[in-house]
């Protein structure tokens, strides 16, 4: 075996495709909302793990990924309209203050669900595997690069043919302008973080399949997610897709080539990425 | 553009007079000197910690006080040294001297190469790569087994005899700390150090007067890293024992809260934040486990209620009773 071969690089592209969804939420956020949410992981992590009980409960994971994403987006909600409004306009404090959520947040998934590692159950129909190119790989992981996909493509049409992605970015070049046209960008901004928000718990229920869910995996798909925008550029979904596939790509080989570094190798490309731009691929001055 | 947490830092002209100052240290001086000697000795290992981490908050209120670069990563390069002077007693079975001196040497050289990715950066990009940054340490440490042990870290080979007793240990940590605070209050206050507040105020004006700003933030990052460094060497002969917990983000998390409470640009301050943020954390502690829902609710009303911090208050309060006392005198 050379090392890399059809299996890894299928293996780098569904994992990316998990990060794109994580991470389109956490960009788009930061692109609209200037807001760094840190709460991200957290969030991702109790999604998942709200989908996991509610797929137990009901035997259906669509209804788990349903709720684990109301769940989520109200619990934006509550972050948006309780605690953020305090700090508004003032960029480091709001960064301070979804982190010290975060840190509310995953004490309180352990003391609800414990310290346990959790698999949400894949239904039936994407259990097994399929024949690709010659060699056997899980029906499931190509579901979840065909979401990837989908929401890549659902993202891409709402920001760029409905009103609502016009008033989206309206409100990312000029709030003011369109407050000025009678639009309540306020509510706009809101919805925002709440897809933002519901997209983290449908990663969280998505990588509760494949990664499972344990105390620390929200720190780890954070630093991943914050890797994929850094890299992409704040705001930026095409940057967030073109990130992810780079960084699941190098995750994955890293993983076999060196694997007690494998978190190293999404390292070098950030730091040499980051030394010529600075803003990312697609990240624009604000 | 440098985004600083709190736009009220007090102007130079509310600075009290070089003899109050005098008083004020020799009164602090003899308490920590008389501290050990009145309290049992579990409450003197905390104040120990409190010592120490004090050293970890003032590394942190250096950037993010002085130069406007609030950092998330030196959770990662305190324990950094920490792992260095570790491994380095315990597997190598080096002496512990030469241990502190490669901690301190690792973590400065780890803090110069976060200073090349991030000086280029500000405000929150700043943050988001330090953090990111010292996650990806964190990362290597826990899964480089075959060095760091895992999640199962590595135990220290304990104490030199002659400090293992807990009051004797606070002297020797107090006799570190109390240069290395001198050495950081001459540094924020030097020359460079006004440059570097200088570029925490408008980083174009200073460019355009001819200065060095990439150069300057390189050196305030690694002399940063460095303090830091000399924190993590002091924990790794306090707590003998390191893991990934030690570098991870809560740990930068910490450090920044204590900064930030006992305010962010006072730099004795971060000794009032260490005071509170550790001591509330034993006094948690003693009741329930529930510490980071404590961390981050704290995190979270500090920010809405006072991101200026304890000092930073006092510093507003004084300055407003004294621009009070000046108007009633002018008119």
């Amino acid at each position: 075996m050379t090392g890399i071969n059809l299996f890894q690089i299928l293996n780098g592209l569904t994992f990316a495709a998990l990060l794109f969804i994580v991470a389109s939420g956490f960009t788009l956020v930061f692109g609209l909302l200037r807001i760094v949410n840190l709460a991200h992981g957290a969030l991702y992590l109790i999604g998942g793990l709200a989908g996991y009980s509610v797929t137990q409960a009901s035997g259906s994971v669509v209804l788990g990924a349903v709720a684990a994403m109301a769940l989520v987006a109200l619990l934006g909600a509550a972050l948006e309209r309780g605690l953020m409004r305090f700090v508004r306009a003032a960029e480091l404090r709001q960064v301070l203050l979804t982190l010290g959520v975060a840190f509310v947040l995953d004490d309180l998934a352990l003391v609800v669900w414990g310290g346990d590692t959790f698999t949400v159950p894949v239904p039936p129909v994407l259990q097994g595997a399929m024949k690709i190119g010659g060699m056997f790989y899980p029906k499931f992981r190509i579901f979840v690069l065909a979401l990837g996909i989908v929401v890549f493509v659902a993202l891409w049409l709402l920001l760029n043919h409905t009103r609502l992605g016009a008033l989206i970015r309206a409100g990312v070049d000029d709030p003011e302008m369109v407050e000025a046209s009678g639009i309540n960008i306020r509510r706009v901004f809101l919805g925002t973080f709440m897809l933002g928000c519901a997209l983290a718990g449908l990663g969280g229920v998505i990588g509760g399949a494949f990664l499972t869910l344990y105390p620390t995996a929200d720190a780890e798909i954070l630093v991943f997610s914050l890797a994929v925008v850094i890299i992409g550029g704040r705001g930026s979904l095409v940057g967030a897709a073109v990130g992810a596939l780079l960084v699941g790509l190098l995750n994955s080989i890293g993983r076999v080539m060196f694997p007690e570094l494998a978190y190293f190798v999404i390292f070098g490309p950030m730091a040499l990425l980051l030394a010529f731009r600075p803003l990312g691929l697609f990240g624009k001055a604000a | 553009m440098a985004t600083p947490i709190s736009e009220t830092v007090a102007g130079d002209g509310t600075r009290p007079r070089a003899s109050r100052i005098a008083i004020w240290l020799a009164i602090a001086a003899a308490a920590l000197l008389v501290l050990p000697l009145v309290l049992p000795s579990y409450q003197v290992s905390i104040a120990t910690q409190i010592l120490i981490f004090g050293v970890l908050a003032m590394s942190i209120d250096l950037l993010a006080g002085y130069a406007g670069r609030t950092t998330l990563g030196h959770g990662a390069i305190f324990g950094a040294s920490t792992y260095v002077a570790i491994y380095w007693t315990a597997v190598l079975g080096g002496s512990i001297w030469t241990g502190i001196v490669f901690g301190i040497l690792a973590a400065t050289l780890l803090a110069a190469i976060f200073a090349v990715l991030a000086i280029r950066t500000s405000g929150v990009y700043f943050l988001l790569l330090t953090l990111a940054l010292g996650m990806i340490v964190w990362g290597l440490c826990l899964r480089w087994t075959s060095v760091t042990g895992g999640e199962n870290g590595l135990r220290g080979i304990g104490r030199p005899d002659f400090i293992a007793d807990h009051v004797n240990f606070y002297y020797a940590v107090l006799l570190v700390v109390a240069p290395v605070t001198w050495a950081m209050w001459r540094f924020v206050h030097s020359p460079f150090g006004l440059t570097l507040r200088g570029i925490r105020d408008s980083e174009s004006r200073m460019r355009s007067l001819g200065y060095n700003v990439p150069l300057h933030l390189f050196i305030a990052f690694v002399a940063s890293g460095f303090f830091a460094g000399v924190a993590g060497a002091l924990y790794a002969l306090f707590n003998n024992f390191v893991s990934p917990s030690t570098v991870q983000l809560s740990q930068s998390v910490a450090a920044l809260l204590m900064a930030i409470t006992g305010g962010v640009g006072t730099l004795l301050g971060s000794f009032v934040g260490a005071t509170l943020i550790i001591s509330l954390e034993n006094a948690v502690s003693a009741f329930t486990a529930r510490w980071p829902t404590v961390l981050g609710t704290t995190f979270i009303l500090i920010m809405i209620f006072a991101p200026e911090g304890v000092v930073g208050r006092i510093r507003i309060l004084l300055s407003r009773r004294r621009k009070r006392l000046s108007s009633r005198t002018l008119n």
